[in-house]
């Protein structure tokens, strides 16, 4: 199994240019400030993203994007996740890569061009009962000549209302589908908004009853894989730029907080598992960018080991660090002017969505232990 | 393929063919996994033997020069033997410390009647090498070594002791680290390097016995043992040098070592090899969820330590703290080898109860390779104080 990571010095322009930005558009000051709003972004901070080309960065140069990969994308959602930035780059990214796959011609040349120039789209695969079992979606589709009649109800439609573009998944005929709704197609009373653990995030309920749409919305072809496969890259890319912020926040509390006549940092009580974040943080950053190498790359079964790994590793390590952030700040740890909160609740939401690291064993089980290639596989591990 | 590639791969299956052929095969009790923990006699003869074989077939020190016993061949060639030695898991060179660390530094900086006398009996394992450097008192702090080495005539009056010397009652030479002066700058001025011979009145190996019931390494007594002189490596007060040169090549930060196998290493490979192939009350393990999960979790970590190995080597990703993970790596890997290494005996159900014997699954080689697991989460620094190091050092944090 390889051990491959490239880490291009185009990635590392974009890994700094993107911790610049965030740094500055994204203090922990703004980011409270931006808490109650409707929006999770202000309009200009995504027109700078725009501007910078972060929402091209994976559409083909064809279609007026920069025409790089996942491996280029990571570096700026790390970065984003560094500064708890919410922003719609992540999901329009990820219905692009659909387009790209599963779109038809005409699909792409409308959609592609638009979502590079600052479209925002969004996807719709989750389920009222908390499932994402892709190709068994809780929402159906009816043909009626050439029209397409909607039922159900999606979940977790993140920046709905921002949104041009909305990837819904249903069952057609029996087999799982993608379609595209457009703003016109979608009532403003199908979107209600749900209330979720990460405050930076703006979350919609979509009931897709009464919602008819053109036949040609749907998608033809199906990516359901790799679509979950780069959902759960960009989370763990998120995760573990949350993790390295939730580390200097609890090791700068640690050198200036003093208990009993003493910094808190000189305890070895909570300065080891403090070296165990920090382990954590460094596992789980090698795993992202491996991930994205193999996304990249063209085995699909290494890319599935890979990137179930990284969200497994980067969910179980953002977690226990937000966790033990709240305990170690004590006191002030239970209030909620306490940053540690806010990083606790990021890395909850981005632990479940798609999968969290028990889950992730279970699929990586059969992979690992049972077929015979794994043992080929494993030749590197050590 | 060029024809320097078409060599390489004919001679890769020479040896490939030549090891199959030539494994010393199991000796009917349990082999160490390491020099450290060569307990008795005939594991040692067997080792040793073993070592003089392949010696002779011209695959052991195949890059050292010609007229002291090595085989003047590119270095390319003994990589290949130490690799397929590896994929073919055949016994390892039992020698370890006179082929990869007293060797290369004689060679290195030794003087040219140093290299005759010493590098061939290295090769054919005739004369085993022992070190003395960690004293009771003085573990990780070598350069506090108290060992008295004092000039008189035409010898050195050696007295005090060495702790944790592997093969120290086979050993004929020991690299020694002694101190010939209190008068230095500093502690490390004082000290003074020999290739010291191991049987000579006043000197006495001790065996220590490990948790495991075995031997394997000994607490070496110096009682005003004479020594020549002319032993010493480098110049009188020059040893902590030369010992850091030594740690060079024992720590593999430098090449010149004679090669070929050095330990029986085992990985997260090998727990699953034994899942495959376990069963519990009649159910194979591999069935059971929990198990399933355990594997699971060893494998992603076990990954994670060799990504974080191939990430390290790209600076732009470690801007933050540069040395975290090589500063990481002893505890990481240690204290994983530890755990899998105990759960491989929970893979065995009652069975997982017994110890070296004919019944134990692998003869007992999981409980023993546990117990001597904690050799390396203690030596070199514990788990503990690694933590200690990592928090202050990375993560400046305050001194505890």
């Amino acid at each position: 199994m390889s051990n491959d990571i490239s880490f291009t010095q185009e990635q590392g322009m974009l890994l700094d240019t993107a911790t610049d930005f965030c740094g500055q558009h994204s203090t922990i000051a703004l980011v409270r400030s931006r808490l109650q709003d409707d929006q999770s972004l202000p309009v200009d901070i995504w027109q700078a993203i725009v501007e910078l080309g972060w929402t091209g960065i994976t559409i083909p140069e064809a279609h007026g994007g920069l025409g790089l990969g996942f491996s280029e994308l990571v570096p700026v959602v790390e970065a984003m996740g560094r500064h708890l930035m919410a922003t719609p780059l992540v999901g329009s990214a990820l219905v692009a890569h659909a387009l790209k796959l599963a779109g038809s011609d005409a699909q792409k040349q409308r959609w592609l061009p638009q979502i590079a120039a600052g479209s925002i789209a969004t996807l719709a695969l989750l389920e009222t009962d908390g499932s994402w079992v892709l190709d068994a979606p809780g929402a159906w589709g009816e043909i009626n000549g050439e029209l397409l009649e909607l039922s159900g109800t999606k979940c977790f439609v993140q920046d709905a209302t921002l949104s041009s573009l909305v990837l819904v998944s249903v069952v057609i005929e029996g087999q799982a589908r993608l379609v595209l709704l457009e703003r016109s197609m979608i009532p403003t009373t199908a979107l209600q908004r749900e209330v979720v653990i990460d405050d930076t995030r703006r979350c919609f309920q979509l009931t897709l009853e009464g919602i008819t749409v053109p036949v040609e919305q749907v998608l033809p072809q199906s990516c359901l894989v790799e679509l979950e496969q780069a959902a759960m890259l960009l989370l763990s890319a998120e995760m573990a730029g949350g993790h390295a912020s939730v580390l200097n926040l609890v090791v700068d509390y640690l050198k200036t907080r003093k208990q009993f006549d003493k910094l808190i940092g000189s305890y070895q009580a909570l300065k080891h598992p403090t070296v165990d974040i920090l382990i954590g943080l460094e596992a789980s950053r090698s795993h992202l960018y491996h991930a994205a190498t193999m996304i990249d790359g063209d085995d699909a079964r290494e890319a599935d080991i890979a990137v179930r790994m990284a969200k497994a590793v980067a969910s179980e390590g953002f977690a226990f660090a937000g966790d033990r952030a709240i305990q170690f700040h004590g006191g002030f740890g239970f209030t909620f002017e306490c940053d540690a909160q806010l990083y606790l609740r990021r890395a909850l939401y981005c632990q479940y969505q798609f999968g969290d690291e028990s889950y992730q064993r279970t699929r990586l089980a059969p992979l690992l232990l049972d077929n015979l290639l794994g043992v080929g596989l494993l030749s590197e591990v050590g | 393929m060029t024809v320097n590639e078409q060599a390489l791969d004919a001679f890769r299956q020479e040896v490939s063919t030549w090891l199959a052929a030539n494994n010393p095969g199991d000796p009917g009790f349990l082999l160490p996994e390491s020099f450290m923990e060569v307990g008795n006699d005939a594991q040692f003869e067997y080792l040793r033997a073993w070592q003089r074989k392949v010696y002779d077939a011209g695959y052991l020190g195949m890059s050292w020069p010609q007229e002291y016993g090595g085989g003047g061949k590119p270095q390319v060639y003994q990589d290949i033997v130490t690799q397929e030695m590896a994929r073919q898991r055949v016994p390892f060179m039992t020698n370890t410390i006179g082929l990869n660390w007293a060797g290369p530094l004689i060679l290195q900086q030794g003087t040219e009647a140093q290299k005759q006398k010493y590098i061939k009996g290295i090769l054919n394992a005739d004369d085993i090498w022992c070190q003395g450097f960690s004293e009771p008192d003085h573990g990780s702090d070598l350069g506090g070594a108290q060992l008295k080495a004092v000039r008189d005539g035409d010898d050195y009056v050696i007295n005090g002791s060495k702790i944790w010397t592997s093969l120290g009652t086979y050993a004929k030479y020991m690299i020694l680290l002694g101190r010939t002066s209190t008068d230095g700058p500093n502690k490390y001025a004082g000290l003074s390097f020999f290739l010291s011979p191991m049987k000579v009145e006043g000197v006495t190996p001790q065996p220590i016995q490990k948790l495991t019931g075995e031997y394997g390494f000994c607490q070496t007594f110096f009682n005003d043992a004479r020594i020549p002189a002319d032993c010493m490596m480098g110049k009188e007060g020059e040893g902590w040098q030369v010992a850091m040169a030594t740690l060079m090549f024992e720590r593999g930060n430098v090449g010149g070592q004679a090669g070929g196998l050095a330990m029986m290493d085992l990985n997260v490979n090998d727990l699953l090899e034994l899942a495959r192939r376990s069963t519990r009350n009649g159910l194979p393990v591999l069935e059971d969820p929990l198990i399933r999960d355990q594997m699971v979790r060893f494998l992603i970590e076990a990954k994670s330590n060799s990504l974080m190995a191939a990430r390290s080597r790209i600076p732009a990703l470690n801007t933050e703290r540069p040395g975290a993970i090589a500063m990481s790596g002893k505890l990481r890997n240690t204290e994983l080898k530890r755990r899998f290494c105990q759960f491989a005996l929970s893979l065995q159900g009652a069975n997982g109860a017994r110890f070296i014997s004919p019944e134990a699954v692998d003869g007992g080689k999981w409980q023993r390779i546990y117990f001597n697991a904690f050799s390396a989460t203690i030596g070199g620094g514990t788990s503990q104080v690694q933590y200690n190091i990592m928090g202050e050092r990375v993560l400046g944090l305050p001194k505890s």
